[in-house]
């Protein structure tokens, strides 16, 4: 029982004690190389190290990669990352002082809470003045200061997507590409009780943007406004009809981060939600969908925009390169191609081509229908939140699982979100942003 | 005894040195100086977090933690979660390392298929199971096949279900470690002792009571502790299945962090966790002690 | 009748032989049935991997391989860093195993052995840095790492996974080493042993299947640590920091392509060192 060779096959003889000793003493030449580069280019000096939170799915990415191979002269690093890792990985370079990257890719929200690790644009964006940016979203670059901390890059917006399946269910006088809420309402009833289930859906998840669906499409559409108007009467109703629309809408929407794979699996039939999140669920078989303009309601359409922007950090390397790349996103080549490729609309002012094709198409006219519409009422992202936009959007999606889910009264309800809101509005001290009335010098709260 | 003298004949003979170094702290200071070092000042700061903020000490993101409508499910459920999977796990861990001990047919394939959920990230075994329990899953699908009714298994208002499902992606995904020590814990336990307990009429329980789990004390104190703070860290499996549902204290403490950007919080919530940790590590080192092996 | 002079045997109690019989066929169902339920995930789970995507949108499921493609497989492999990350991610496990044990099996070998003062703080220090959940270290160590000129390299990762791993190998080697008896050791050296060849050619050998246990875990949870890999590397990034997020937003297809892609390495492994989890099983003297 005590003979080791028993035991082993092998014993461990000191030839073996050696051998293991000498992996050890290689391994660190190995790791002093620092390891294989993965971001497809040496991200060495004469490369731009992009770090972006955009096109994270593998198929974007290597498309988007492909694009900024064709339009871009300089090698290109693209780096996507979560929105979590984006904010610590700058935070922590600019407070250690040592930057890695040269070029900054991110929405609105995320660059937001970065103003002060961000380097002045607006020689850049008088550069590309001539490329007709709209200016609404000129003045949110602004993040709330006076200076511009970011160059446009692309923009999005959420739009419906409707299976034909789900068309034998419209009510007769509802036409779904001028949707009324009370229209779309009706139509989820005779569709659950058409099916025998409910097949709408939204995304409710943890990682879903149904936050955006009440600050920029439910609130302004009933209200007129997103923040002064939170908790008045009409806001009341607007939450009735959620908690009634909540009630044709498939229960597992609480799961779902994004639309297309419940959609794509049949799941649900009628969806809200961004349109690169929808984007994959038609890809296959485009003539089986349709998209539609979101809802109308009392007081207009009201929809939201998605912006992301270009930003230098403070103190990155290769800055050189870095603005030439961002003239070359700029341009209006560049920016159709994004659309083809990924599905984001350009930023410039250009006639979009005619040949799009399948889900691109499909999703091109709805953007196109919604902006256009008569009653369209914009709603920016929220203006100048900083570090505190994540949970302003905790508080909309607070009211929806208390009111929806946990069946509150409404009103009590949004009257405790809205004394949240009011002290996170009252320390950020900054004017209101539309729908609401802006008016620089008045401090944004709930009335 | 003999073996003792002529060990410490050497130090006798050297009588007047002056006090060494225990060869104790030779073997286990590179691994404190190479701790400390790495991971000391991040805690410090890590720590600090919770109680700081520009004017100095604060209980406000403690109060801002405790108000969280989430707060307190969470602390629930994480508290239940534990309560019901450590002992499950373990009194299966240990039936199935009984089992093996019993010599099957095929022993040697079935150990490794057990240790296989060792290897998967808590990522992939979230992905696994939401594909196995979702509504248009594969048990949904099994059961269509037979003829059966496919029912919501995680729905939003059914917690005890939830749960069910929490706890099963678990124990399957977690089990291996326990059993992988459990097992390596077996093989130091001499057969002797438990075929002398059964020449003496031992029954199997008794057996397994008074023979096998003394023995395994070691093996067992280590797989407790491990486990249990592992089970207070990973919630992967729990947010794949359950979305916000079924909230957790460490979910809570990355939702803070990473979604609502508030380091301060989420550090408040990272000390409940630290704190229960420890709590649970000293009463399993306590309770479980060797003779001879205490301070 | 054809052999007059047989005797007539008594009756044979057939009954132990039958029960033994029958717990013998209970102990292979029951083991067969566990081997089921732990088998069923990962068979589900390359199922879907190999998959078209069209087949993972149908319902009912199929449960079995009736369309096999290896387009989400493929499309996984060949985007962007992964043959990289790969590299990256062999280079932080290797490198981590051999940190975690220079450092490790020492300090477990003197839990074991040694009484000394401070055997609990020890221990509690060591799970301490364990049980604090990494993110809230993410930017104090980030920026420790910037300072110290590592970040973004395998060398850095090593160095936290190592860290990390610390705590497991400590103290599964110190309860193994613990179950060695001592008057082995004891007698080795008798006969002319030094301390260290005693430990290396006696305690070790006996100690081998808990050592094998602490270096799977230790490799296992460097190969699928994602959240400190994410946050100290950029551009040299491990398997999963580089795919996990990028699997998190992909379509279902991908998502199980990537999962199982990043799950074979580590069973490759298990099934490499299990050899030493239960090299005694055949011995019956154990």
């Amino acid at each position: 029982m005590n003979d080791p060779g028993l035991f082993l096959h092998r014993p461990i003889t000191r030839r073996g004690a050696l051998l293991a000793g000498l992996a050890t003493a290689l391994t660190p030449l190995l790791t002093s190389c620092a390891g294989f580069s993965t971001s497809g280019s040496t991200a060495a000096s004469g490369s731009v190290g992009f770090l972006s939170t955009q096109f994270t799915p593998v198929e974007e990415k290597q498309r988007y990669q492909a694009v900024l191979a064709e339009f871009v002269d300089a090698p290109v690093a693209y780096n996507p990352v979560a929105p979590g890792v984006f904010a610590s990985t700058i935070q922590t370079q600019a407070t250690a002082g040592k930057i890695r990257t040269s070029l900054l890719g991110g929405l609105h929200g995320e660059l937001a809470p970065l103003a002060d690790s961000l380097d002045d644009v607006d020689g850049l964006l008088q550069d590309v003045a001539g490329k007709g940016f709209p200016p609404a979203i000129l003045e949110l670059t602004k993040l709330g200061g006076t200076t511009s901390k970011y160059v446009p890059w692309m923009q999005a917006t959420y739009v419906v997507a409707v299976h034909k399946k789900a068309l034998k269910w419209l009510p007769a006088d509802v036409d779904v590409n001028n949707l009324s809420y009370d229209g779309f309402l009706a139509w989820g009833k005779a569709a659950k009780k058409g099916a025998g289930r409910p097949v709408f859906g939204m995304p409710a998840g943890p990682k879903g943007l149904h936050h955006r669906f009440y600050q920029g499409y439910l609130l302004p559409s009933f209200t007129g406004g997103q923040m002064t108007t939170f908790r008045n009467a009409d806001a009341v109703d607007a939450w009735s009809y959620m908690k009634e629309l909540w009630e044709v809408m498939v229960p597992a929407s609480t799961n779902f981060d994004a639309m297309q794979e419940p959609l794509a699996r049949g799941e649900v039939l009628v969806a809200w939600d961004h349109v690169a999140r929808l984007i994959g669920a038609p890809a296959d078989n485009p003539e089986d969908w349709l998209m539609v303009p979101a809802p109308e309601g009392p007081k207009g359409r009201g929809y939201m925009l998605i912006v992301a922007g270009l930003a230098l950090p403070t103190g990155g390397r290769e800055r050189d390169l870095a603005e030439q790349t961002i003239r070359e996103l700029s341009d209006t080549r560049t920016q159709i191609e994004t659309l083809r490729a990924n599905g984001f609309f350009p930023v410039v002012q250009t006639e979009l081509p005619t040949d799009l094709t399948g889900a691109i198409s499909l999703e091109a006219d709805a953007v196109r229908q919604q902006q256009r519409s008569k009653s369209a009422l914009l709603a920016l992202p929220p203006v100048g939140l900083g570090a505190k936009e994540g949970e302003v959007s905790e508080i909309f999606k607070n009211c929806f699982a208390e009111i929806c889910l946990g069946d509150s009264p409404i009103q009590a309800t949004l009257d405790r979100q809205a004394t949240q809101l009011n002290t996170i509005l009252k320390e950020l001290d900054v004017p209101c942003w539309a729908p609401d009335p802006v008016s620089s010098g008045t401090k944004c709260e709930v009335a | 005894m003999a073996v003792e003298s002529v060990l410490s004949a050497p130090a006798l003979a050297v009588s007047v040195r002056p006090r060494r170094i225990p060869p104790a702290v030779w073997l286990i200071g590179p691994s404190i100086v190479f701790m400390a070092f790495l991971l000391g000042w991040p805690v410090v700061q890590g720590v600090l977090q919770a109680f700081r903020n520009e004017e100095g000490f604060t209980l406000e993101f403690v109060a801002r933690m405790a108000d969280d409508p989430y707060f307190w499910p969470a602390v629930r459920n994480t508290f239940l979660l534990i309560a019901v999977m450590i002992p499950l796990q373990f009194a299966f861990a240990i039936a199935m390392a009984l089992l093996l001990r019993a010599n099957p047919r095929f022993h040697k394939a079935h150990f490794f298929i057990w240790a296989i959920p060792l290897a998967l990230s808590d990522l992939a075994a979230g992905l696994v199971w939401l594909a196995i329990f979702n509504d248009r899953g594969y048990l949904n699908s099994a059961l269509s096949l037979v003829g059966l009714e496919g029912a919501s298994w995680l729905a939003y208002d059914n917690q005890t279900a939830l749960f069910v499902c929490v706890l099963i992606a678990e124990v399957w995904r977690s089990t291996s470690l326990v059993l992988v020590i459990v097992v390596s814990g077996l093989q130091g336990i001499p057969r002797d002792y438990d075929e002398a307990a059964q020449v003496f009429g031992a029954g199997f329980w008794q057996r397994l009571r008074h023979v096998t789990l003394p023995l395994l004390k070691p093996s067992l104190q280590v797989a407790l502790i491990l486990r249990t703070i592992l089970a207070f860290q990973t919630f992967a499996v729990a947010q794949a299945l359950t979305g916000q549902n079924f909230p957790l204290v460490v979910g809570e403490t990355y939702r803070w962090y990473t979604g609502l950007q508030n380091p301060n919080v989420a550090a408040a919530l990272a000390l409940i966790i630290l704190g229960a940790s420890l709590v649970t590590s000293i009463f399993y080192l306590r309770a479980l002690r060797e003779k001879g092996q205490g301070n | 009748m054809m052999n007059p002079t047989s005797r007539v045997h008594p009756p044979v109690d057939t009954r132990p032989l039958a029960m033994r019989r029958r717990g013998r066929a209970y102990l292979q169902v029951a083991v067969l049935g566990i081997s089921l339920f732990m088998l069923l995930p990962i068979y589900l789970i390359s199922l879907a991997a190999l998959s078209t995507r069209e087949s993972l949108n149908r319902f009912p499921l199929s449960l079995l391989p009736t369309d096999v493609s290896f387009e989400t497989l493929a499309a996984f492999l060949g985007s962007t860093g992964i043959v990289g990350a790969f590299g990256n991610s062999i280079i932080v496990g290797v490198g981590t195993l051999a940190l975690s044990a220079l450092f490790g099996i020492p300090a477990g070998y003197a839990l074991a052995r040694f009484a000394f003062a401070g055997k609990e703080p020890y221990q509690l220090f060591l799970l301490f840095t364990r049980a604090l959940p990494i993110v809230v270290l993410s930017v104090p160590l980030a920026h420790l790492f910037l300072v110290a000129g590592i970040y973004d390299t395998t060398t850095g990762v090593i160095l936290l996974h190592a860290a990390l791993a610390l705590p497991t190998t400590i103290l599964i080697s110190a309860s193994v080493f613990l179950s060695v008896p001592r008057d082995v050791e004891e007698a080795a050296r008798i006969f002319g042993c030094s301390p260290a060849g005693a430990f290396l050619k006696v305690v070790m050998p006996m100690a081998l299947p808990g050592l094998a246990a602490a270096s799977i875990f230790t490799f296992v949870m460097s190969w699928n640590e994602v959240l400190g890999a994410s946050i100290l590397t950029l551009d040299h990034r491990t398997l999963p920091a580089q795919v996990l997020t990028s699997l998190s937003d992909s379509p279902l297809a991908y998502r199980f392509a990537g999962g199982f892609a990043l799950v074979v390495p580590s069973i490759i492994f298990i099934a490499f060192m299990r050899r030493f989890l239960t090299n005694m099983w055949g011995s019956t003297i154990r």
